[in-house]
């Protein structure tokens, strides 16, 4: 079975704060239960100071569901909804002294049913906004459509390219022949073949990575650098990227020409995403910026 | 309370009699059985008899069609590759969707080559139609492989049947016994199976050892090519003392095929019914009334299987699931799937598996720590309520899917 640390067990077998709050004022549902994996975060916020009094899971699923649905409780008791706002699923993670990383979805599930119960007590839909597959490289945690939407975004072409990209790949090699076979998917999707021997894709542009966290102005100027490295590959499918705000860790872009509404728009978004993330070391969520709009409407920026 | 073994589909312990047997094949009669010196002379005749002792327990006419390989995937895959050599003009295989992943990967590997796999789907209780596999057999088949017995459920397939059948077609026949070997009195020289698989590890001798049965005339083309080993069908050094040891291991079998198809198949359903009387909401999945004398795989609703083996293991009981969680993908066992369960099912299978080794008293002891387990978990589910589950649970919680 799974190489569980104590912290998991732990919290597994006496899981903290299991049931629903009894007169919560806030809900979080995610999950699927084709995935077999679902849970219902409850919250009771006090009205005045945005302080979580109590938190309760209700999980369906597998050991290290329950024990992060449990260790998320016990993080966010007596946080304020915009302090909870900034655990990640590393914290959660972590709290539990690690988790496998075929496990770590169910870290990311209980980041997700945390912001979709602060979206809920504040009035906002929550979308999720990202969407995941089989795990592919065990090395580092990769999953399939993380890489087809690379493939996608960066023309990747190569292997080596998705290593060059997603760092999938780059330890043991094992998962070298399904890597190869989303690349031959891909590829034949665009009407290429692949070549195992294709010239390497230029690499990322080595922005130095940034330890200290940043500034608002500093976030914003390595965002637009970014965004320009990207530029010519958008600008050679007839496409382009424009920075509109930076509120916090969202970034709202404005997607022109060929992108905007394009089906690949999505992938698109998501591939930039990915390559900010990679750049800042920071968590960073793009928006188009036709989003804030609507945010603007409820009153929240 | 000592721990207790449910997971014998998974694997097995080896007999104590098989290792005494296999010793001497490691410190005195070590030497390489193409040799010609004492070491190795009375190796030879080690060999020969295990090949007898596997003849008798699957009843076939030679012991020359019994070829020693190093487990039960091995085998499939020779058993495979070998009929699309012989016949390079055949670009199709029958299969079922429930086959091991022995099976399948290997046929979605071909499949990339071009080859047409079809794969028989199975109705809700895990059976075959044998109408629609008819209409498939044709001369374009290179060959049918279909498993005796399933490694989740135990549903036994009409193997012999569907061999006849196969073979009024002028088709090639194989068959991953591996689970049905030694759980189920078997008569090979009667059938029209030309190939078969079968893994030491399932009926108590050792892991890295399994045999593939080919009947006498079979065309055929080795996998691993070298030596004579094997009349060269399978080249590489014996492993002599394994191979003993399985020898040992199917004499054993024989003699407790009895045992098995009673005692054990009494544990087995004394288990089953005192899980279904005592616990709501779950079921028996699988063709109840075709099945492994040994297994049974029970679904409990709204929960799910990797939590329930976690708290099984912390009472000391070892079974295994049909659940995502516990290979690392999202999606349920393939087998549950192909029996159109329903994910709230799906992911909450538990396999129990036994063996001659087991007695009543562990089976008594996980019916009274089973209620609990599953108390214990649905009281965390958001698809339970108090006593049942929530009124119509898939709408009840319909998450966000993240
Ligand atoms: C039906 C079936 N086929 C094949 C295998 C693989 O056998 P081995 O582990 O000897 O390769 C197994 C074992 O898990 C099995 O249950
Ligand atoms: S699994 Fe991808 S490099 Fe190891």
């Amino acid at each position: 079975m799974w190489d569980y640390s104590d912290k998991v067990k732990e919290h597994f077998f006496n899981p903290k704060n299991a049931g629903a709050v009894v007169d919560a004022n806030a809900t979080g549902e995610v999950g699927s239960i084709s995935c077999g994996d679902a849970l219902r975060l409850t919250l009771k916020v006090d009205d005045d100071s945005e302080v979580i009094l109590e938190a309760g899971f209700q999980t369906f699923g597998c050991g290290s569901a329950i024990a992060s649905s449990s260790v998320l409780t016990e993080i966010i008791k007596g946080m304020t909804l915009d302090e909870a706002m900034k655990v990640t699923n590393q914290d959660i993670a972590d709290h539990l002294e690690g988790l496998p990383p075929e496990k770590m979805h169910c870290s990311v599930m209980g980041r997700e049913a945390l912001h979709a119960a602060i979206a809920d007590y504040r009035g906002e839909e929550w979308k999720d906004d990202h969407e995941e597959g089989a795990l592919i490289c065990k090395c580092f945690a990769i999953d399939a459509v993380m890489i087809e939407e690379m493939v996608w975004a960066n023309k990747l072409r190569t292997v080596e390219d998705v290593t060059n990209f997603t760092k999938a790949g780059g330890g043991c090699a094992s998962c070298h022949e399904d890597i190869e076979a989303i690349l031959e998917k891909v590829l034949a999707e665009k009407g290429e073949t692949f070549d195992p021997t294709a010239a390497p894709v230029e690499a990322p542009a080595k922005i130095a990575a940034v330890k200290a966290p940043l500034t608002n102005l500093q976030r914003i100027k390595k965002i637009e650098e970014v965004l320009e490295s990207l530029r010519p590959a958008l600008m050679a499918d007839g496409g382009d990227v424009e920075l509109v705000e930076v509120i916090g860790n969202t970034a709202y872009v404005n997607m022109t020409g060929a992108c905007n509404g394009c089906q690949m728009a999505a992938m698109t978004i998501a591939g930039i995403q990915q390559r900010l993330m990679e750049v800042m070391g920071e968590f960073i969520k793009v928006v188009p910026a036709t989003e804030m709009a609507k945010l603007v409407n409820i009153g929240v920026a | 309370m000592s721990d207790i073994y449910l997971d014998n589909n998974a694997t097995t312990k080896v007999d104590p009699v098989v290792v005494d047997a296999m010793i001497p094949y490691f410190l005195e009669q070590y030497g390489n059985p193409s040799s010609i010196h004492k070491f190795a002379d009375g190796v030879a005749r080690g060999l020969k008899h295990a090949r007898q002792q596997v003849q008798a327990l699957i009843g076939c006419e030679h012991d020359s069609e019994i070829i020693f390989t190093s487990c039960g995937t091995e085998s499939n895959s020779t058993a495979l590759l070998s009929a699309i050599k012989a016949q390079p003009n055949k670009k199709e295989i029958i299969t079922t969707t429930v086959e091991h992943p022995a099976i399948l990967s290997l046929c979605e590997y071909l499949e990339k080559d071009g080859y047409t796999i079809h794969r028989m789907p199975v109705d809700k209780a895990g059976r075959l139609n044998l109408e629609s596999y008819k209409k498939l057999l044709s001369d374009q088949v290179a060959i049918v492989s279909v498993m005796w017995a399933n490694n989740e459920t135990g549903t036994i397939f009409p193997v012999a049947e569907m061999a006849e059948m196969a073979n009024a077609a002028g088709v090639m026949f194989h068959t991953d016994a591996v689970q049905a070997v030694g759980k189920i009195p078997m008569m090979l020289q009667d059938t029209k199976i030309d190939m078969l698989s079968l893994s030491g590890h399932k009926l108590h001798a050792p892991k890295g050892i399994g045999v593939l049965y080919l009947r006498r005339g079979t065309r055929y083309r080795p996998l691993l090519r070298g030596g004579h080993q094997e009349r060269g069908r399978r080249a590489g050094t014996e492993n002599s003392a394994s191979i003993v040891g399985l020898g040992k291991a199917c004499e054993l079998a024989l003699e407790f095929i009895e045992y098995e198809n009673t005692k054990v198949k009494a544990m087995r359903d004394r288990l089953e019914r005192g899980i279904t009387e005592q616990i709501p909401h779950c079921f028996v999945t699988g063709d109840m009334y075709n099945r492994l004398p040994n297994t049974t795989d029970i679904a409990f609703e709204y929960i799910e299987g990797e939590s329930i083996l976690m708290l099984l293991n912390k009472a000391g009981i070892a079974a295994s699931s049909g659940s995502a969680c516990t290979s690392g993908s999202l999606e349920p066992s393939h087998v549950m799937r192909a029996m159109d369960i329903p994910y709230t099912a799906a992911h909450g299978t538990i396999r129990f598996s036994f063996s001659r080794y087991n007695t009543m008293s562990e089976v008594d002891e996980v019916l009274k720590v089973m209620p609990g387990i599953v108390a214990t978990l649905r009281k965390l589910s958001p698809y339970w309520d108090g006593n049942g589950p929530v009124a119509d649970p898939e709408k009840a919680f319909a998450p966000t899917y993240a």
